[in-house]
């Protein structure tokens, strides 16, 4: 310790380390400008979405699978009707869902299927279809932590890319619009 | 700002229940297997709070994983089976341990390595600095 | 009182400030001591101006000033007055204002008790305590000014998080401040020597009984901070390796080698690079702690609302200070390394080995802690570092410093007394394991509890052998100067304190049950018997309060009354009811009603919980006895000629104005 005082190389060893750490704070501030960190990465982009079976909103006797799903590329929207944040993303839904191009598709998160009713009532249903999953279990199998979370699922079932939070008009232009477009165009 | 209160929405609305902690009464078999799942689930990142483990969070997806964890107990899975289980679905950011893999390499290795630097420089001075006892006088200034 | 006059006074206070480092250094640079005497006066000035801020935006909130924007998001009608004034501190400006105050305590302090130091070295010292504090109070007005207004004024506050409602709130920030704050004064004696160019390390001397003070307050902040978490957070935990313990962690550590490495250079003169570097670190870490809370880089029960603006300043200022005096280091640190000669058994090797140690700690700890953030900057994927990281490691590390501690104190300067070392060691092994023995005969079983028993009673072996050597070899009255006391107390701390740890964490039994009214359940020897729930009002929430009583083989032992709160802004906190005891807490949280008349609750039977926080404790006073030794107090120094306007107090009880 005292030794490297000796050297006066040794001696600016202290500063060039600060100064690393200090770069490491400017790309820090710098990524958390535009990133969450609450918001963390889906281990399952690129794999297969979860197998599932759950009730349809309309008609809780009759199941959609994901097999009844594939074929075409869709959104699966994680909504509930407690979800505040959920009433911020539905006026972008309703405005976009003609626009996405494909099929939306509403996830109803650990809902009771007549509140998740009503909401959609008061509100606009811009979904396609729903789908109920009142325990929550298998939103645990997509990695669902907090509603809304919107995932883009190819025609084979493959998870191609998710969003946590809110879907905004910024969000769906610069995120999920060309991730829309490239799977358009490996359909062609 | 919109973008900023919508964020600070989303985490109001994914952290609603956190402002209390968990208590949590699952019918364990017995106190070795209620301390397998404390130890297993204090480990674990409560993904929602973001700094609370899932043992001590109350937050609803808290409950819910920790249901999941207890059921899995039940089934006689491992801890090494459930942990994989999360770890598919949330990613190894869930776990307070994270593996040995090439982005956690600096975090495994990086003390062992301060700690080889530093040994060396002190082993230098050390060579460099001290005397055979005999050569030493007795310190006169301090008394202890 | 109008809250503009606070801004003013804060605007004033920068004046000030911007002229307390001014104008001393450059009468130090140029030997003129009318330029110099001014460093007195503005230290003085500054801190009346920063008082003067202090008071009103307490007066703000004692009055319900709601048309101060932050009495308006931190205060509320119902508070009761206690947390109305440590509400001034529960959020960012507030706090940074406390910061500032307590600062300026110890410049004054420094004003007070410093005055017989070399009258250029003082002031380059007040100097630079003035450039940090310009820093700061510019920080502050442009971009966290706690006296902004909200007009129109809301008729109510949004009132102060109830997870700061809490006697330890009154006393976590204060302390932790005084210990984090505390390090600037030996940063600013390192400044001051490197900006001097001095020769010698008297300084060093001068600045060892500061920095054992702010020790011990870092050290109470710490305690308190634990503690608090305990009884509020619920979770009965005492340490969670949380990004904001932790930065309040990384400057004790340094702190604690410092104090040592302060010692070799004061005693035997050497080390001195290593000194200077140490006391520059203990800062760095200090802001480094405010800054990672402030940023909004990590994110933390404890974090700070972020603006990216803050984040800015705060780095730009890091960059200042601990880059300026880095490379102040590296341009002036002594060339040549000097120091008596030493035996490799001696004091010496033991404390420097120490040092590393203690350092490797740190480093391992801000490594853990900064890792995430660096995984995200370079895009490698989101990951959590937490205790199962943190805890094994930092075991891992200290094994060999506790394992050395017995025999620091028992090994002479220069070269140790092998003979004293086997006594000693003989006798520490027989204890330790006769402990051991102890306490496998009254059922401690696991390997955890039995390393835990002998780990303390290793240490606290070795200072009892110490002091009882000592006791025999020393003649009467000077048998325990204060700078003795103190390695001893903070010694047997950290006995105390390994003893705490490691039994809590294997002895707890923690439960969550569902009870009914008339219901039981046992805990090892000790039956809990739920009475129900009934409520209760408060001044500013609604409580349901649980009744618990608590016998031991049908002798009752205590009732407990765990509470929930609903707050007036619709929040929920806990209470937990402690049964505390020396040797074990009772603890019970009560949780949600599950109908039927059941409620869910936590039991907790915690052993040895409390010696965490008496060993804590034993350390802080270890800190504080140091500073008392007459070794400190200032002789008249080489310029004799000095006539300071402050007359020196006869005995330089530093402690008084800390504590005020």
């Amino acid at each position: 310790m005292n030794e490297v005082a000796r050297k006066p190389v040794a001696r600016f060893v202290p500063l060039i380390v600060f100064a690393a750490l200090l770069v490491f704070f400017v790309v820090g501030l710098a990524w958390n400008q535009d990133h969450n960190a609450s918001f963390v990465p889906s281990p399952l982009i690129g794999k297969p979405a979860p197998a599932f079976r759950l009730p349809r909103l309309a008609h809780p006797a009759q199941f959609v699978s994901k097999a009844d799903l594939l074929g075409k590329p869709y959104l699966l929207n994680v909504f509930a009707s407690w979800c505040f944040a959920c009433g911020d993303e539905h006026p972008t839904l309703m405005a976009y869902r003609d626009k996405f191009g494909i099929a939306l598709i509403g996830y109803d998160y650990k809902d009771t299927p007549q509140a998740a009713r009503d909401w959609l009532q008061r509100h606009g249903d811009p979904y396609r279809e729903v789908i109920t999953d009142q325990s929550g279990d298998t939103a645990i199998d997509f990695g669902v932590y907090g509603a809304p979370e919107t995932y883009l699922i190819d025609a084979k079932g493959i998870i191609r890319y998710k969003h946590i939070g809110p879907l905004t008009p910024d969000v769906i232009a610069k995120r999920l619009e060309p991730k829309i477009r490239e799977l358009e165009r490996e359909g062609t | 700002m919109r973008r900023l209160l919508a964020v600070v929405i989303v985490v109001l609305a994914l952290a609603s229940s956190a402002a209390a902690f968990a208590i949590d009464p699952l019918p364990f078999k017995d106190a070795a297997q209620r301390d397998r799942f404390q130890n297993l689930t204090r480990d674990l990142r409560c993904m929602v709070c973001q700094d609370e483990s899932l043992l001590s969070s109350n937050a609803d997806f808290a409950k819910q994983l920790r249901r999941q964890i207890f059921d899995m107990m039940q089934q006689g899975k491992s801890d090494r089976q459930i942990k994989d289980w999360l770890v598919a679905r949330y990613s190894t950011f869930i776990l307070y341990d994270p593996p040995l893999a090439p982005s956690t390499i600096v975090l495994w290795f990086g003390t062992p390595a301060v700690l080889v630097a530093g040994g060396i420089v002190v082993i230098v001075l050390l060579r460099r600095r001290t005397r055979p006892a005999d050569a030493i006088a007795e310190d006169a200034g301090d008394d202890w | 009182m109008s809250p503009e006059l606070g801004q003013v006074a804060l605007i004033l206070a920068l004046l000030l400030s911007g002229l307390q480092c001014l104008l001393p250094i450059i009468g130090a640079w140029r030997g003129s001591k009318p330029l110099m005497a001014t460093a007195s006066t503005l230290a003085i000035g500054q801190f009346t101006f920063v008082a003067m801020a202090f008071g009103i935006l307490m007066w703000a909130f004692a009055t319900n000033d709601f048309s101060v924007a932050y009495v308006a998001q931190n205060s509320n009608l119902s508070l009761p007055l206690f947390y109305k004034l440590a509400a001034v501190w529960g959020a960012h400006e507030g706090s940074l204002l406390l910061w500032m105050l307590i600062l300026n305590l110890w410049t004054v302090a420094l004003v007070a008790f410093g005055n017989r130091l070399p009258e250029a070295f003082f002031s380059r010292v007040i100097g630079v305590l003035g450039f940090v504090s310009f820093g700061f109070l510019l920080y502050m007005i442009t971009t966290s000014n706690p006296f902004g207004r909200m007009l129109p004024a809301p008729g109510n506050g949004a009132d102060l998080n109830p997870v700061l409602q809490d006697p330890g709130l009154t006393f976590h920030p204060p302390t932790l401040y005084m210990g984090y704050v505390g390090f600037s004064v030996a940063f600013a004696f390192a400044i001051a020597a490197l900006l001097g160019g001095e020769l010698k390390s008297t300084w060093v001397r001068w600045a060892r009984p500061w920095t054992n003070a702010a020790w011990g307050f870092l050290t109470l902040g710490i305690v308190a901070g634990s503690a608090w978490a305990y009884y509020e957070l619920g979770w009965g935990g005492w340490w969670f390796w949380d990004p904001v313990e932790n930065a309040s962690f990384m400057p004790w550590l340094i702190g604690a080698a410092l104090i040592h490495a302060q010692a070799i250079t004061d005693k035997r003169d050497g080390l001195r690079a290593w000194t200077l570097l140490l006391s520059i670190f203990g800062f760095a870490f200090s802001l480094l702690g405010t800054f990672l809370v402030r940023s909004g880089l990590l994110t933390s029960v404890h974090a700070f609302a972020f603006s990216p603006a803050r984040g800015v300043f705060i780095l730009v200022y890091l960059a200042v200070v601990v880059g300026g005096s880095l490379l102040l280091y590296a341009l002036r640190a002594p060339k040549v390394t000097g120091g008596k000669s030493f035996a490799l058994a001696s004091r010496e090797t033991l404390m420097v080995l120490g040092n590393l140690m203690l350092t490797v700690a740190c480093a391992m700890v801000m490594l853990g802690t900064l890792y995430p953030l660096v995984g995200e900057a370079l895009n490698i994927g989101r990951i959590s570092v937490g205790p199962p990281y943190f805890g094994p490691l930092f075991m891992l590390l200290m094994t060999p410093l506790v394992l050395a501690l017995p025999f620091g104190p028992l090994s002479r300067w220069g070269k140790a007394d092998l003979t004293v070392w086997k006594r000693a060691l003989a006798r520490i092994v027989a204890m330790a394991v006769a402990a051991g023995i102890v306490g496998f005969l009254f059922g401690a079983r696991g390997w955890h509890q039995l390393l835990g028993v002998t780990a303390a009673t290793w240490v606290m072996a070795g200072v009892l052998f110490f002091a009882i050597k000592r006791w025999r070899e020393a003649p009467r009255g000077k048998r325990y100067p204060f700078e003795m006391l103190g390695m001893m107390l903070a010694h047997f701390g950290i006995g105390v304190f390994i003893a705490g740890a490691i039994l809590t964490r294997s002895m707890s039994v923690e439960q969550d049950v569902s009870m009914k009214p008339g219901s039981s359940v046992g805990i090892g020897p000790y039956a809990f018997r739920f009475e129900g729930v009934r409520e209760l009002p408060g001044p500013n929430y609604r409580a349901e309060q649980g009744t618990m009583v608590i016998t031991r083989d049908g002798a009752p032992v205590a009732t407990l009354h765990p509470q929930k709160r609903t707050y007036t802004g619709g929040q929920v906190q806990t209470e937990a009811a402690i049964q505390a005891g020396v040797f074990r807490d009772l603890y019970v949280s009560l949780g949600d009603p599950l109908g039927d008349d059941a409620w869910s609750l936590r039991v907790y039977d915690k052993p040895f919980v409390r010696w965490i926080w008496g060993g804590g404790v034993l350390m802080m006073l270890g800190g504080f006895a140091v500073v008392l030794d007459k070794r400190f107090r200032l002789k008249r120094v080489e310029e004799t000629e000095t006539i300071r306007p402050h007359p020196a107090p006869a005995t330089p009880r530093k402690l008084a104005e800390g504590e005020a």
